[in-house]
């Protein structure tokens, strides 16, 4: 499916569609309660088959959080990002994991660097930091005295 | 965690593997939940080497960036530098020397050799056979020696950068690749006669550690890991970049999805790799190796994503710019991650010693999963 019909067949699926421009591949801003609907609609609508989830993450905007996930399917070849604006302050979604499984680690990731809550996850624990680590180091406005990350 | 260490309510035992531990190559810990000698869950716990390398990268430059990335896999760390070269070239659209293409493709797949070498002696080690080890590393002495040569380096290169290459290859190059291939191309097939068709081996790799096309996707693995259990996966294929469009070699795959198969994948990649060796190493064309660039990068604001094939799997470099010399935010998606995530899903039902074989068909790194 090529950039435009699979623009055209994204629209059916929302209500008020929005896509970035200027994209090397189709990008599509998806709106934080429709967002579970939607992931199953990729996952198993016939023609659209985004069984790849390969990259799963989050960028720290200072005003707002955006969850970034990169799809393809290995059937039709075809590539799409998504994105999710969270609020700042409580950065709250549901979980995809039991879509795609691989998304159960990368959303402990995502979790432990930058404190996006993923709900119904069946193991949102720290990943990488220990279990009383304070603060959510990829966040833009951490700092730690101690640990320098910064140069 | 030493706290859980001890027995569960259903009376299973909880012992921990690693962080300090001869076959998890490196401070991977595991915590596995036995009933028996049976295993009924495998929980990674990660972090002992998180640098928080993505953090780092914030306040590095285009040009300094590329260095911190060859200590995430350190057994590929010229493809880890070529990812992060052509997403940096791909957002100030720059246009590579044919020279410098050749040459990175070169490096990339003596790498590979090199990484998969040294994986082949440390899954048999793992299995119980020592010889193996030193054979493999025996060979891979001879690719770090040509590596030196050229790159000054044995281990993180940071030979790639945005443009080209850093320095032309040395004069004894190509004699020097030409002489190893030689001498590689009769130990591949000592490779297969001393461990592939060993009957001892081959009884501990078969059946153990299936793992479906279905749940390969569904995990989101990569590289022989997939490509064992039949999805094909390739990006040298699916997305050539470089020349390796105009290259005839193939994508190897098995469906057979178990151990055996990923080892299988593996030893048919180093063919595939030399056949590559010997159709570019004659055929490097005359001209500059680096482009003219500017001395201070700046990315144009947007997003840039690029991905390449390590000899791991997939790894995926997304840089967000906002215009500056440095990145907003840069996530390096890395294939150890992702199919270390399909561990616990293969391991169960299996004995403990098969852990250690099916560990050592994914070929693990683990500053590659901590980054």
């Amino acid at each position: 499916m090529n950039k435009e019909e699979l623009k055209a067949r994204l629209e059916g699926l929302l209500p008020s569609p929005a896509f970035e421009e200027g994209t090397e591949w189709t990008t599509v801003l998806v709106d934080q309660t429709g967002w579970e609907g939607f992931a199953r609609e990729i996952r198993f609508c016939e023609g659209l088959e985004f069984d790849y989830l390969f990259c799963l993450t989050a960028v720290d905007w200072r005003t707002h959080f955006t969850v970034v996930y990169h799809f393809t399917s290995t059937i039709r070849r075809h590539m799409l990002v998504v994105k999710v604006k969270l609020d700042h302050d409580q950065p709250v979604i549901r979980t995809v994991s039991d879509i795609w499984r691989t998304a159960e680690f990368h959303e402990r990731e995502a979790f432990d660097l930058f404190g996006v809550v993923f709900t119904d996850h069946p193991d949102l624990r720290r990943l990488f930091m220990t279990d009383e680590w304070k603060g959510w180091p990829l966040r833009k406005d951490y700092e730690d005295p101690v640990n320098m990350i910064k140069l | 965690m030493i706290e859980e260490i001890g027995t569960t309510e259903q009376g299973d035992l909880v012992i921990n593997l690693g962080p300090q531990h001869p076959s998890t190559h490196g401070v991977l810990h595991l915590v596995i939940t036995l009933s028996g000698e049976t295993i009924k869950k495998v929980e990674p716990h990660l972090g002992y080497i998180h640098r928080s390398i993505e953090k780092m990268c914030e306040s590095l430059s285009y040009r300094q960036f590329i260095y911190v990335t060859s200590r995430m896999d350190y057994l590929s760390s010229h493809i880890n530098n070529h990812g992060c070269a052509l997403c940096v070239e791909k957002g100030m659209q720059i246009e590579v020397p044919a020279r410098a293409k050749v040459i990175r493709v070169l490096m990339d797949e003596l790498t590979r050799l090199a990484s998969h070498q040294l994986w082949w002696g440390a899954m048999a080690m793992d299995v119980g056979a020592l010889t193996p080890f030193f054979h493999a590393f025996r060979e891979r002495e001879s690719i770090n020696d040509i590596m030196e040569e050229t790159c000054g380096a044995r281990l993180t290169m940071n030979y790639m950068v945005p443009g080209g290459v850093m320095a032309d290859i040395h004069p004894n190059f190509q004699k020097r690749v030409k002489e190893f291939i030689r001498f590689f191309r009769t130990k591949i097939d000592e490779y297969d006669e001393l461990v592939t068709g060993n009957i001892i081996f081959k009884s501990r790799m078969k059946g153990i550690g299936y793992l479906s096309p279905e749940s390969a996707i569904s995990y989101g693995c990569t590289g022989p890991t997939a490509r064992g259990s039949g999805v094909s996966c390739d990006i040298r294929k699916l997305y050539p970049y470089e020349v390796y469009g105009q290259l005839s070699f193939e994508e190897v795959i098995d469906s057979g999805g178990g151990c055996f198969a990923r080892y299988s994948v593996r030893m048919q990649e180093m063919r595939q790799s030399v056949s590559i060796i010997e159709q570019l190493i004659d055929n490097i064309p005359e001209g500059e190796f680096q482009a003219k660039t500017k001395a201070v990068l700046k990315l144009p604001k947007g997003e840039f994503y690029s991905r390449v094939e390590t000899a791991r799997g997939e790894f995926g470099v997304y840089i967000i710019s906002e215009g500056g010399t440095t990145p907003y935010r840069i996530k390096f998606r890395s294939p150890g991650f992702s199919n270390l995530s399909a561990l616990d899903h293969m391991a169960r039902g299996h004995k403990i010693g098969d852990l250690v074989a099916i560990m050592g068909t994914l070929d693990l790194v683990i500053p590659d999963i901590d980054r």
